[in-house]
């Protein structure tokens, strides 16, 4: 599904990533962890066709096509979904028209019929019963005077309308308490978890994974992977610290 | 009719004006007259879109009774040259709202003048001001309260923000308060800037084009202009269709 090849990217001239390769496969959970500044948000940030980050070297194919030749907008009609670790606050504009716009739009780039305000409405309501969300809260402002935890299930609850093929979701678990992490865990299980889907967790914690079980984990270094097992790297990781693995 | 010479620059209150098209209006009529009665409640919508001409100027003289409340919703968006000049003189608890949208591209000029006098004590006066501003357009907004000296317990605000969508578009703001009672609150905010740069990756992440994502921001930004308004949805639709007309 994702294929990154000797992947080099640069933000405001500074080297991040540094030939970083990476292939997930359609069905698979992949978890990225790694110390601060080793690049893994920059890489969600490049995948997503951030403005400002830019790829110098390498290449990056999406179900067969160029990610990187697309804006932003076409990754997500593509069915590429980023989940921010800092989600964004927009006053005045409604969650529920924010998700129905935007989920028509990829609709329609899709050749697909735009979903009716009462079809849009149901669907909304499925997926933020799925994250313990109020149906109040989609009507309100996106991600406006919502809490860390809040703004996390947000992400999910877009997620779960916008139903991408590929999510990569950067430390959702962050600022989350127990029973929100294990809503968002199974949260995740239940959209994500198909076999023509695929997700990548970026995380620095072997909580998320105790509940969303990858099936490889990596350790992104100094803008490369530097190694990768099963599950149970996550646990040494989380034993031994990351000086051990890397070094 | 007004026999006065046509204004210069000079003039603080026609600095910025498009003096050219205001020739073309010159003499300006006497400016329109209302008077609200004690304790009656009035209500109108300004649009200046064009319709009436390239250039127009509406000038209007408001005076509040004791204990009336007005409120004016206005939207300002060209012709070449547009113009909302508003005095609004306030006695005793009186209460008026003011909420504006001036939206301009190409080389519009587009402005509100406001003078909100409060003469007596205990009015209240809001005034809610969004500039959404592209290309060489030039919005601007000049506004004075004044608190005389018996008008305690005065308390007014200005709220006057202006987006620029392109580094050649001009904003100009000047909120201004002359007090002379010394118990009131008044309240004065202004800011200039453009489209937060994440705000519009978050919603292009989603799968809004930039266009869509462009439209939904600055839908928001307006909008709390005209809340309210018995006109607020018609308000609304002439704005967006400006406002996309903008974008495009």
């Amino acid at each position: 599904m994702l294929t990154i090849n000797n992947l080099h990217a640069t933000v405001a001239d500074k080297p991040i990533l540094k030939g970083l390769d990476l292939t997930i496969n359609a069905g698979e959970i992949h978890a990225i962890m790694g110390p601060n500044g080793a690049g893994k948000s920059t890489l969600s940030y490049v995948l997503g066709g951030r403005p400002g980050y830019e790829v110098t070297d390498g290449s990056v194919a999406f179900n067969g096509e160029d990610l990187l030749e697309k804006e932003a907008f076409e990754r997500a009609a593509a069915g590429l979904f980023i989940g921010f670790q800092y989600p964004v606050e927009i006053p005045g504009v409604s969650n529920v028209q924010f998700l129905r716009e935007s989920l028509n739009a990829q609709r329609q780039s899709r050749g697909e019929d735009p979903l009716s305000g009462g079809d849009f409405l149901k669907l909304a309501r499925e997926k933020a019963g799925l994250l313990k969300m109020d149906m109040e809260m989609l009507k309100r402002p996106v991600n406006v005077g919502f809490s860390g935890g809040e703004k996390k299930r947000n992400e999910m609850v877009q997620m779960g309308i916008l139903d991408p093929k590929l999510a990569i979701l950067d430390e959702t678990d962050s600022g989350l308490d127990i029973d929100a992490l294990r809503i968002v865990g199974e949260g995740i299980n239940s959209i994500m978890r198909r076999p023509d889907k695929a997700v990548l967790l970026i995380t620095h914690y072997q909580r998320l994974l105790d509940y969303v079980q990858p099936d490889f984990v990596h350790v992104l270094a100094a803008g490369r992977i530097v190694k990768s097992g099963g599950p149970e790297l996550a646990r040494e990781l989380e034993e031994h610290g990351y000086a051990e693995v890397v070094a | 009719m007004n026999a006065l010479p046509l204004p210069t620059r000079k003039l603080e209150d026609w600095r910025y004006a498009d003096l050219d098209a205001l020739a073309s209006l010159w003499p300006l009529p006497a400016a329109e007259q209302i008077i609200v009665a004690a304790g009656d409640r009035f209500e109108r919508a300004i649009i200046l879109d064009g319709s009436i001409g390239e250039a127009a100027v509406q000038q209007i003289d408001l005076t509040l009774e004791a204990g009336a409340k007005a409120a004016i919703y206005a939207l300002n968006i060209g012709g070449q040259y547009g113009r909302i000049e508003l005095n609004v003189t306030m006695k005793k608890d009186a209460d008026f709202k003011l909420g504006c949208a001036q939206i301009g591209g190409g080389d519009q000029n587009i402005e509100l003048v406001t003078t909100v006098t409060h003469a007596e004590e205990g009015g209240t006066s809001s005034q809610t001001v969004r500039n959404v501003l592209g290309q060489k357009a030039t919005g601007t907004y000049l506004g004075k309260v004044a608190v005389a000296r018996g008008a305690q317990q005065t308390d007014s605000v200005q709220d006057v923000k202006a987006m620029l969508l392109d580094r050649t578009a001009t904003a100009n703001a000047k909120p201004e308060l002359e007090i002379y009672a010394d118990d009131v609150k008044c309240a004065h905010g202004c800011a200039i800037g453009e489209l937060d740069a994440m705000a519009l990756y978050y919603l292009q992440s989603r799968g809004l084009t930039p266009a869509d994502a462009k439209r939904l921001l600055l839908q928001a930004f307006v909008a709390g202009a005209f809340d309210g308004a018995v006109d607020e949805e018609h308000l609304q639709q002439l704005a967006l269709a400006k406002l996309s007309e903008l974008i495009a």
